[in-house]
């Protein structure tokens, strides 16, 4: 369909599933109870509507994102949107990468970094930025490509332990959510407002 | 307190930083293990029995290159040989669907959804389905860099 983005994009876009989300008003008490843990009281979106399918893997899952993505201390928040932005570029998941560069790039104000992660080209990034976005994308891999050099390159950039498992988490939870977005939707361009 | 999964199968040292990072985020990882029974032992399996989804477990960990963590799940169930609540198109389908899933993800079309929905996988199995590919792949990436970090083996 016309309407659908193929192309990495800091843009915001919209999502539209394959499959048909749960309907709230028919909802069964135990999907009722899993959207419970959505993180805001903003409308319910599709996609977690459809995960709402198995409303036990949705419930405990939310806490866990939330905890990786935003939790206290070690990596910041920037970083970990840069760790979660590089595995979605690999696993190639377009409403991922566009959620994710976005917010990286209203929190680091850094769009350059972005723009190197869609084109490939990290290794004119400073050592930090190239660290971070090395490891994440090897990691991201299937299998993972990551080495020792990746670490040892984050450990030389400054990174502590906390915040080297920070980032793996970030990577890790990206293996997660962009093996849900990418195959069970379509990242699309949203309705003129 | 349940065993964490994954504190079995690889090992920090003892006050290792990598110990110490741990312990900081040690609600996250009791967070994975919840995680880990919501997809293998779930309350309500729906048409993915336990046995099948420890094998399709096993599978997404070999896929992703990590035998002990295929060891792990292997011993916890086996495909079906004559199956119980799989129709032969529906196992068909699935495995190649976690083929798919694990390993290149990026690649994945509506067709590939379809292709379930017509070996008669229902929309809630195709969900189930989904996150068990997920957490597992979510999984062997942590241990990877956990591993990468100084744990063992």
């Amino acid at each position: 369909m016309s309407d659908v983005v193929h192309d990495f994009t800091a843009d915001a876009l919209a999502w539209r599933p394959y499959l048909a989300p749960v309907v709230l008003d028919a909802a069964t008490p135990a999907q009722r109870d899993a959207l419970k843990e959505t993180p805001s009281n903003t409308k319910i979106s599709d996609y977690v509507l459809v995960l709402a399918h198995d409303p036990e893997s949705l419930g405990q899952r939310t806490p866990l994102f939330n905890g990786i993505m935003y939790g206290r201390g070690g990596l910041s928040r920037a970083e970990r949107e840069l760790g979660a932005t590089a595995a979605s570029v690999v696993n190639r998941c377009i409403y991922c990468v566009s959620v994710h560069a976005g917010r990286y790039i209203s929190l680091a104000k850094q769009p350059e970094v972005i723009a190197a992660v869609f084109d490939g080209t990290e290794a004119a990034l400073g050592a930090r930025d190239q660290a971070i976005v090395g490891y994440a994308t090897r990691l991201a891999l299937n299998p993972p490509q990551a080495t020792n050099e990746d670490v040892q390159a984050l450990r030389e950039a400054g990174l502590s332990d906390l915040e080297i498992l920070d980032l793996t988490l970030s990577v890790a939870v990206f293996g997660w959510a962009n093996r849900l977005m990418h195959p069970l939707g379509e990242a699309i361009r949203p309705k003129e407002a | 307190m349940r065993p964490n999964v994954i504190e079995q199968l690889i090992e920090a040292p003892p006050g290792s930083p990598v110990a110490q990072a741990l312990a900081a985020r040690a609600p996250l990882m009791q967070a994975s293990q919840a995680n880990y029974d919501a997809v293998l032992t779930p309350q309500d399996p729906g048409g993915l029995s336990q046995a099948l989804r420890f094998a399709l477990a096993a599978r997404v960990a070999r896929l992703g290159g990590d035998a002990r963590l295929a060891a792990h799940y292997a011993a916890g169930g086996a495909l079906p040989e004559t199956d119980a609540g799989w129709q032969d198109a529906a196992t068909t389908a699935i495995l190649r669907h976690v083929d798919l899933i694990a390993t290149t993800p990026r690649d994945a079309t509506q067709a590939d959804i379809a292709a379930l929905q017509a070996a008669g996988v229902t929309t809630g199995d195709i969900v189930r389905l989904s996150q068990l590919i997920a957490f597992v792949s979510y999984q062997l990436r942590l241990i990877a860099g956990l591993r990468l970090m100084g744990a063992t083996p």
